[in-house]
């Protein structure tokens, strides 16, 4: 899967290439194709031209990022197409509407093409009794357990039947009872009852991952979902089988009866685990985070993210997060005093004895304050390469959310990290005397215990302790990505934004804040302390972000030139 | 407006036929059958249908028949109830098929309304509204009743829908998936 399909761009379109349909009696022009789960070109189907009518049509195991199977049938619709005369052209009305020929029999709207003059109909009372039939199938041997079930509250066989379900069922014989609690891998547990067989999961696994892991076993009411035998649902993208899922037959063993979804509060954000940036809702309740999603971005992640991204989020709520500002050898304690100390320190240090070492961790408007404070402090800067492992579909060997932000805004050396053994010669030559750190553990990257213990100022940020942070003068505890706001820039230079989801621990505070709070001191000029302010003028300062704002990200983000 | 001030007549200026009516009253409340209940030792009949303090239930072979849904804490208007969840690593439940039971329920007694929300929106049939009406404590911790305080205040309900069992005899009399046990 390559993600790099983009939605047909309207102005393009020249009018050989729509075609107008009617979806419950209201025309509508849709593209005559449209690209597919792979960016194939092929023609609309009805649920599309629904979907851009603005009519919902309930389905199951139609998902817009995966081939069409039409095995649920709960799509089905009617639908006419217009009748010709003899001359194959359409015949009309007096009133100069097209005569519609109705088809006898329903289709499924998420495989049939449109043509053009098609009707759709979605709300007659044949459709509603073939959804009720439908659903009633559906129903048959389903366990109804949703007292027990983690996908109650976000499960589409609770929503339709509310819509289309019946109050009592007519079934009298013996439901057919399937396993329960289903190992299938590391982090995913089966649920055969629960499953409506719409292989979702199994398309998702065999033809976006290719990793053809799943299969249906058994026939008729017996039909199973199953791994291989002998073998294990486990690459790295199998959690997205849990979200894809419309019942509650895949849960995920991570959030398995953790917390029931109706608590939890939705916070748009992004990934922080690699360089790609993967779209995220947060969940939380009571500053508690439980679980992280893809959110759809067709430009970054589509509607999917990686098993580690997702599951990368425990260290949040740490207990041993640095939660206290710390001040060695000086009387100041708390956030005032120290910022005030550090101040009066960088206000003294003579041009180029400063060096710093900035996180691609942080933010972009972080990054950026401290671009600020590095150029008036004369100081060199770099920031610490992280790579690992990637593959071809979503996770990138570049591990920090934002080196290209580190790039753009001048912090990072090219390549990244060759800067560093520079700045541990400064140290020992005593050419430095003053370093600071944000977010990283820099004595494992050749500046060790040693050389920091010569610094006469060694200010450190962080948000978990590590060597660096024990033998800081100043600690300064900042937050994780959820913690605060702020924007990155992926490795597509796509910056997107994040808003806030809990409350960091402590007296921890964003780094933005209090770096605002620092370059103002430093620099004796007043720094705009909101983000929107900070992210607004940085657009204004630096060219790659310029015709940027705050406002204008949205929440899908918007590009730059890398 | 002025309201004239009546003049009273010489019978009502001598004020004995006043004082004789109220002694009537006095007399007629003093020989009639007492009403005043001597609680607490003396106790109030509690009518059928009385919405008092909710307990948690057990069924009856003395499983908990709460599965941590958490429908109630979610419909309680004050927020009295408090649910902790097993959660992936939790303690198996009761029943070997209903899959999960509260880790923690925790009900505030000073919180609660004795609405009955919970009674009513209960899948389970879980949790009652009970006929203690007089819950008192010398602290506020006191008064969160924890869930194993609450199940043994509950006791036991003699319901007639036994969902779990019934739904585990048919798995057991299926051949095609032998049931794990």
């Amino acid at each position: 899967m390559a993600i790099t399909s983009s939605p047909t761009d309207p102005a393009k379109v020249s009018p050989a290439d729509v075609l107008t349909v009617t979806v419950n009696g209201r025309p509508i022009t849709v593209p005559r194709t449209q690209p597919d789960w792979e960016g194939r070109m092929v023609p609309t189907t009805m649920i599309q031209a629904c979907e851009a009518a603005g009519v919902t049509v309930p389905h199951y195991c139609y998902h817009p990022r995966l081939p069409v199977a039409g095995n649920c049938r709960m799509c089905l619709v009617e639908y006419g197409v217009p009748a010709l005369g003899p001359d194959r052209q359409p015949l009309r009305n007096p009133d100069g509407s097209l005569i519609i020929n109705k088809s006898p029999r329903p289709a499924i709207a998420c495989a049939t093409p449109v043509s053009a003059g098609m009707a759709i109909y979605t709300d007659t009372p044949n459709v509603r009794a073939m959804r009720e039939g439908v659903l009633e199938f559906l129903l048959i041997n389903h366990p109804l357990d949703c007292p027990i079930c983690d996908q109650a509250g976000e499960c589409k066989l609770q929503e339709y039947s509310l819509e289309y379900g019946q109050a009592a069922s007519r079934f009298v014989e013996t439901k057919v009872h399937k396993p329960k609690a289903v190992d299938l891998g590391p982090r995913i547990m089966l649920d055969d009852e629960r499953c409506i067989l719409c292989t979702r999961c199994i398309r998702f696994t065999r033809d976006v991952v290719k990793d053809d892991a799943l299969g249906i076993v058994n026939r008729g009411s017996y039909n199973t979902i199953a791994a291989y035998p002998g073998r294990q649902f486990d690459n790295n993208y199998t959690l997205n089988t849990v979200d894809i899922c419309p019942v509650g037959a895949l849960t995920s063993k991570d959030f398995r009866f953790k917390m029931r979804v109706w608590f939890l509060k939705e916070t748009k954000s992004v990934c922080t685990s690699c360089a790609r940036g993967c779209n995220t809702l947060i969940g939380s309740r009571e500053n508690v985070i439980y679980r992280l999603t893809p959110r759809d971005n067709p430009e970054v992640n589509q509607s999917w993210m990686c098993d580690f991204g997702r599951l990368n989020y425990k260290w949040i709520g740490r207990e041993d997060r640095l939660r206290e500002v710390r001040a060695r050898g000086s009387g100041n304690t708390g956030w005032t005093g120290a910022l005030g100390e550090i101040a009066r320190r960088l206000r003294a240090a003579p041009q180029g004895c400063v060096a710093l070492i900035a996180s691609a961790r942080l933010t972009n408007e972080e990054l950026y304050l401290l671009g600020l404070l590095a150029r008036h402090l004369g100081a060199m800067t770099d920031s610490i390469p992280r790579t690992g492992d990637f593959d071809h579909i979503l996770v990138q060997a570049d591990k920090n959310p934002n080196s290209a932000g580190a790039r753009l805004l001048g912090l990072a050396a090219e390549p990244m990290g060759s800067r560093l053994p520079a700045i541990a010669d400064g140290i020992r030559a005593g050419a430095i005397r003053t370093l600071l750190v944000f977010g990283e553990d820099v004595t494992s990257r050749g500046v060790n215990a040693d050389l920091l213990a010569r610094l006469e100022t060694l200010v450190v940020s962080d948000v978990l302790p590590n060597p660096t942070t024990a033998a800081a003068h100043f600690l300064l505890p900042g937050c994780a990505a959820a913690e605060k706001r702020g924007s990155f820039t992926n490795f597509q230079g796509r910056v997107q934004r994040f808003p806030k989801a809990v409350e960091p621990p402590g007296d921890a505070r964003p780094e933005a804040e209090f770096l605002a709070d620092l370059v103002t001191a430093v620099t004796g000029q007043k720094w705009p302390t909101s983000i929107e302010g900070l992210f607004n003028h940085m657009a204004s300062s630096v060219p790659a972000f310029a015709g940027l704002t705050w406002a204008a990200l949205g929440d899908l983000g918007r590009s730059v030139a890398t | 407006m002025i309201v004239k001030r009546p003049e009273l007549s010489w019978t009502e200026r001598l004020y004995l036929p006043a004082i004789w009516n109220g002694i009537k009253v006095t007399l007629r409340h003093f020989l009639r059958r007492k009403v005043t209940m001597q609680y607490p030792e003396q106790r109030w009949v509690v009518p059928e249908g009385y919405r008092g303090a909710p307990y948690l239930v057990r069924d009856t072979e003395g499983h908990t028949k709460c599965v941590s849904c958490q429908l109630c804490e979610f419909v309680c208007p004050p927020k009295a109830i408090r649910i902790v969840p097993p959660g992936p690593d939790g303690p198996p439940a009761d029943r070997p098929n209903a899959e999960k039971m509260p880790l923690e329920f925790e009900i505030n007694m000073l919180r609660c309304i004795f609405c009955g929300f919970c009674q009513e929106v209960c899948p389970e049939e879980a949790i009652f509204l009970m006929k203690d009406y007089s819950l008192t404590g010398t602290r506020r911790e006191e008064m969160i009743y924890n869930k194993e305080k609450l199940l043994a205040l509950g006791g036991s309900h003699q319901g007639r829908i036994q969902k779990w069992t019934f739904k585990l005899e048919e798995a057991r009399e299926q051949e095609v998936f032998p049931v794990k046990t």
